[in-house]
């Protein structure tokens, strides 16, 4: 059996078993809108862990992490930090975004803004902004599983084929077993990921270097300057750090987030697990020693996403790239699912019914959401196959967004003065700011993340206006004096 | 409904804020090296280790409440 043969099977029997956990997770379990979206907010500890572990941990957490390493340097470190100060920041707001989720039935993030801030247009903004960033997320993921089997494969298998194949193998389980079939195969996903991140992370530099120590002696020898900031860039600064870190950890602003902390059993479950999420950073860690080892094993490749799957390659048996091919693939396939689920959701319940069926019933939603699956997994594929801009850019540009629905979500907690008008207006300020500094390539700007200036604009517009507009709704209804929803 | 946080626990969780990421001019050097990693490896490591551990302290102040 050819070394491509060989590690293609592997791979295929990966993929394979996850699709199959899949498939079994929601067998003889009603399947209406509250158990497919949410689970029917049942779930305990260790599996709402690994669900947002499995949504936080992707494609990017192994190729464009040690890409980033690779072409980029020091300046990686920021992800490691993000993770674990957006989990500070779920010990805080998740209980309570929990219990309001329970009271009032929420399973969305636009569900969120239409309870509290009342009327349609500023759910749908939000839901139609989420719609377009989890799309661009999707793109990414797929984009990272064509390249993943791809170099797998030694290149029997192309791109196209790929990102087709497991597309349809997702769609299919999204629309079986909605999000409790994502939880199970993410459990079999990381069990797999986190023994690849040890493998590679320690296997790689001890193979080629002896050791990590030596590894990063030699490393630092080589490339001076390399594994601090800015690293091989020179607009990656401590500013821009400092800025991106405080963006990116806006992590439960991301709607697929949002929606995965309702599926906990309680709020008390959604704190405990913001507490052990940093465990989870630390194969990280080993990716980027991983992402190091390469820099030095496999020089001079034009593109730094594949730098970890060539290293692996040239280091290890054909089966052992078989099972890392497998396990990435998976670690895409998971988040796509969870992605696609948000994104059908958000575009059934909160833009598609509010303005052109308002009388229909969860059940005929439900209905909807699933049609909405396969033109979202349509969409995605056509974007990721047609794309060529590399993982990381379009990440940032996805955060820079996202992070714009953080002050609607935060005030709305605390706030008795913002109004909906105050928090659209800057909303759209904020993605207009951020969006515009991204796409003319001036990010970063003076130093600091497009979405951090994006978030300044937002939070002085929706200040301004949030003081002029006297309609102060608050459909959570818990401070008193405050007129409830009209609706 | 929504119950603000309690000072202690908001104390504790700018600590992990500090470390990690308003220091970070102090803490991204090469040297000194531990444990055969670049300083700013290592330094981010510990607070992945010391980050629970805060919050498993507020945990507790706010579940007192």
């Amino acid at each position: 059996m050819s070394p491509g043969t060989l590690a293609l099977s592997i791979i295929f029997g990966i993929v394979a078993i996850g699709s199959c956990i899949g498939f079994l997770a929601a067998n003889k379990r009603q399947l209406n809108l509250e158990e497919w979206a949410v689970a029917g907010r049942g779930l305990g500890l260790v599996l709402v862990w690994i669900l947002l572990a499995g949504e936080t941990f992707t494609t990017f957490s192994v190729l464009g992490i040690s890409g980033w390493v690779y072409s980029k340097g020091g300046p990686v470190l920021y992800v490691l930090v993000y993770l674990t100060l957006g989990q500070i920041l779920v010990f805080f707001f998740g209980p309570s975004l929990w219990e309001l989720g329970r009271r009032f039935g929420l399973q969305t993030l636009g569900d969120f803004f239409a309870q509290r801030y009342g009327g349609r247009l500023l759910a749908a903004t939000v839901a139609l902004a989420g719609v377009v960033f989890l799309i661009v997320y999707l793109q990414l993921q797929l984009t990272g599983l064509g390249i993943i089997v791809q170099v797998a494969s030694f290149e029997r298998i192309g791109r196209t084929p790929a990102v087709l194949v497991s597309a349809a193998i997702i769609a299919c389980f999204v629309l079986a077993s909605g999000v409790r079939g994502v939880v199970w195969v993410s459990v079999f996903k990381d069990f797999l990921l986190v023994a690849v991140a040890v493998v590679v992370g320690i296997g790689l530099p001890y193979v080629h270097f002896g050791g990590i120590g030596p590894m990063f002696t030699a490393l630092i020898k080589a490339r001076p300057g390399y594994l601090t900031m800015p690293g091989g860039t020179t607009n990656l600064t401590h500013s821009w750090f400092v800025s991106t870190v405080l963006v990116n950890s806006l992590v439960f602003a991301w709607p697929h987030f949002f929606g995965s902390i309702f599926t906990a059993k309680n709020g008390d479950t959604v704190r405990r697990n913001s507490l052990i999420m940093p465990f989870y950073v630390f194969p990280l860690a080993l990716i980027i020693f991983a992402g190091c080892a390469a820099i030095l094993v496999t020089p001079g490749l034009a593109n730094g996403d594949l730098a970890l799957l060539t290293a692996v390659r040239m280091t290890f048996p054909p089966w052992l790239l078989g099972v890392i091919g497998g396990a990435s693939a998976l670690t895409a396939m998971v988040p796509v699912a969870i992605h696609i689920l948000t994104a059908s959701t958000l575009l059934a319940k909160n833009i598609y019914r509010p303005y052109l069926a308002p009388n229909m019933s969860d059940e005929r939603i439900a209905g909807a959401a699933r049609i909405a699956v396969v033109a979202i997994t349509a969409v995605a594929l056509v974007l990721s196959l047609n794309s060529s801009a590399t993982l990381v850019g379009l990440l940032i540009l996805a955060y820079s967004g996202v992070a714009q629905f953080a002050p609607g979500i935060v005030l709305g907690l605390y706030s008795r003065r913002v109004t909906g008008m105050g928090i659209l207006s800057g909303l759209l300020a904020g993605l207009a700011v951020a969006g515009y500094l991204t796409f003319t390539h001036r990010d970063p700007f003076m130093g600091l993340n497009a979405g951090f200036i994006g978030l300044a604009a937002n939070i002085l517009v929706l200040a301004a206006v949030s003081s002029l507009s006297s309609r102060k709704v608050n459909g959570f209804g818990e401070a008193p004096g405050t007129a409830r929803s009209p609706t | 409904m929504i119950k603000k946080p309690s000072i202690g626990s908001v104390v504790l969780a700018l600590i992990p804020f500090c470390g990690m990421c308003f220091s970070v001019p102090l803490w991204d050097r090469v040297a000194p090296r531990v444990l055969g990693l670049p300083f700013n490896m290592f330094w981010l490591l510990a607070w992945l280790a010391l980050t629970p551990a805060l919050m498993g302290i507020a945990y507790r102040i706010e579940r007192r409440r």
